[in-house]
């Protein structure tokens, strides 16, 4: 629980003194990983252009939201889910339905109704209605644990893939929904890129903020104990099944928020965005971050995103492939850190 | 206590009333009644199989009851539930220590001392009152130099002791220890007799499962002899070790 904090000061103690900081970084992995991801970022950042780091630092975002509410329920709670992307697309499309301002009507495909909502009033109703979908869900998936934990989550995210493909009337199913404003407040619309990477990481502070709130109060303390062992902790006294509802509604809220981001930054949505694929390299972003530390899935997030926008420019691999590579460099990477690392990067606890 | 909860006999904490639990074909514990007199210790013996961890389980919610009846300080129970433990001022310990072992010492104690209500606990923080008792558990238990160690690093003694210091941090009245000294060096052995007689002097009723006649002699006040799940013996600890039928059937000499 307190692995963030004491990291978070030794970085700072050693920032002050630049020999012992590299002293103490040949011995210690965690701390290489730490300066690398973050070298690594910054030297793409002048590399490419203040443009191309908005852009990343958007995508870093919105995946960071993902992976620090997913590690609530697969790091400090145990509940391997595989079925975060449903969440994460039921923000999305709620307020895409809601803002898109097409008509839909033209277009002489599916025509759904356009009610043009403001952002910041379909978004709360995005959140609301990841959470409600979880607390149904939470209630089945409560019954199960460990491996067949996640296989109900996969199944969860199957279904939900092909609510979004197959509710055309809703959804328009693979034609997608498109012409989804930014978010306005007042006249000041957050059009500009620099303008909604700003948005992002104020909502990803946020989320960062909650997470650390919940994982360093005494609720959090019951989950990291229901990890090692739900029927022990029941003993003494606590109703375990609340508390895992409780998580995994807060996480997928937080999901679905990120989902509201993601379409209001992308302007489209479609069913591809919220394939089983995407919740498995969440999951890998967890592990590779470390369980249980909200740090790690910020860093984990953010070596993700290096990596897949980073093969973009070996000289070798053509640019159609990257999508299908960086899949390979991740699997690899798992592999040897499974092997050789357990805890991911930054971690102390084991699967 | 629950209000018009049937009052059965004061001067017992815990009653079975013919409780049964089979798995699959094996019976357990079969229609077993017996009485834990409130305050001391009570020591429950018998052979391997006999039904004593079961019954511990079952009066614990750990397990569900298959049948019978079950009265906790005056309430009676035909379904214990594991969470409401507290509520009838109960807590145990478990024959393979179940600590929670990535999880640090100090955790594993404050977990204990912790809200139980959902949203209460979100806003709660470590307060000094907590602070205080933890340290006063960790000390006695002599783990306070571990408190900052994963559980799973500790030594099995320790892992026990830690088991032992988590239930002490209940403040329960009725303790169900799971052969608290199974496998502990002679001075661990004394840490734990000595744990136990100061929640004797307290007023706190002590149930234990052990193997270690000599220790059930020394300690228990009341003696619960159990075989193939049901009772073979049970009354004041010297008389049941010379009753004939208990020399025979479990002592065997």
């Amino acid at each position: 629980m307190q692995t963030d904090t004491e990291h978070r000061t030794s970085l700072l103690r050693l920032a002050g003194n630049p020999r012992e900081l590299l002293a103490a970084a040949r011995s210690n992995l965690e701390l290489w990983a730490n300066l690398l991801i973050i070298a690594w970022a910054l030297g793409f950042m002048l590399w490419q252009g203040v443009g191309f780091a908005i852009s990343v630092g958007t995508v870093f975002a919105i995946w960071a939201i993902l992976s620090v509410s997913l590690n609530l329920v697969v790091g400090f709670t145990g509940l391997l889910s595989v079925g975060h992307v449903g969440f994460f697309g039921i923000g999305a499309y709620t307020v895409a339905i809601l803002t898109s301002q097409a008509e839909y009507e033209q277009l002489r495909t599916e025509a759904i109704p356009t009610f043009g909502w403001p952002f910041f009033a379909a978004l709360p109703v995005g959140v609301l209605l990841a959470g409600l979908v979880a607390l149904a869900v939470g209630v089945v998936f409560n019954r199960f644990r460990d491996d067949i934990y996640v296989l109900v989550s996969f199944g969860f995210a199957i279904i939900s893939f092909n609510v979004f493909l197959n509710w055309r009337g809703l959804t328009r199913g693979a034609f997608g929904i498109h012409d989804i404003p930014r978010p306005q407040v007042g006249g000041w619309a957050l059009s500009g890129e620099l303008e909604f990477l700003a948005f992002v990481l104020a909502a990803l502070g946020l989320i960062v903020l909650i997470s650390w709130f919940i994982v360093t109060s005494s609720f959090g303390r019951v989950l990291t104990t229901i990890r090692e062992d739900e029927e022990a902790i029941a003993v003494f006294g606590y109703r375990t099944t609340h508390y895992k509802l409780a998580v995994w509604t807060i996480s997928a809220m937080m999901a679905g928020l990120a989902g509201g981001l993601f379409a209001s930054w992308t302007s489209f949505v479609d069913p591809n965005s919220f394939i089983l694929l995407e919740s498995m390299l969440l999951v890998a972003i967890v592990i590779l971050g470390g369980l249980a530390t909200i740090w790690g899935s910020l860093l984990g997030a953010m070596a993700f995103v290096l990596l897949e926008e980073g093969m973009r420019f070996l000289p070798f691999l053509p640019t159609i492939h990257v999508g299908q590579a960086r899949l390979v460099v991740l699997g690899i990477l798992l592999v040897l850190l499974m092997l050789f690392r357990p805890q991911g990067l930054v971690g102390r606890y084991k699967l | 206590m629950r209000p018009g909860s049937e009052q059965i006999d004061d001067h017992y904490v815990i009653q079975t009333e013919r409780i049964s639990k089979h798995f699959g074909a094996v019976r357990a514990v079969r229609k077993l009644s017996i009485s834990i007199p409130k305050r001391g210790l009570t020591s429950i013996a018998g052979p391997n199989g006999s039904g004593k961890s079961t019954l511990v389980n079952l009066l614990s919610g750990v397990l569900p009851l298959d049948g019978g009846l079950v009265v906790i300080d005056g309430t009676s129970l035909k379904v214990v539930k594991a969470h409401e433990n507290p509520v009838h001022g109960l807590t145990r310990t478990f024959q393979e220590v179940r600590l929670f072992d990535q999880v640090t010492v100090w955790n594993n104690i404050m977990v204990v001392l912790s809200e139980r209500r959902l949203f209460p606990a979100l806003l709660e923080r470590v307060n000094p009152m907590q602070r205080d008792r933890a340290r006063g558990i960790l000390e006695s238990v002599g783990l306070w130099e571990k408190k900052d160690a994963l559980a799973m690093n500790l030594s099995y003694g320790q892992r026990k002791l830690l088991e032992i210091g988590r239930a002490m941090a209940m403040e329960a009245n009725i303790y169900l220890f799971d052969e608290p000294f199974a496998g502990l060096f002679p001075e661990m052995v004394e840490k734990v007799k000595e744990i136990m007689n100061r929640m004797r002097e307290q007023g706190d009723t002590i149930v234990f499962i052990s193997h270690n006649m000599d220790i059930v002699r020394e300690l228990s006040d009341h003696l619960i002899i159990l075989d193939s799940g049901s009772l073979l013996e049970e009354g004041a600890v010297d008389d049941v070790l010379s009753r004939p039928k208990v020399i025979n059937a479990y002592l065997g000499t």
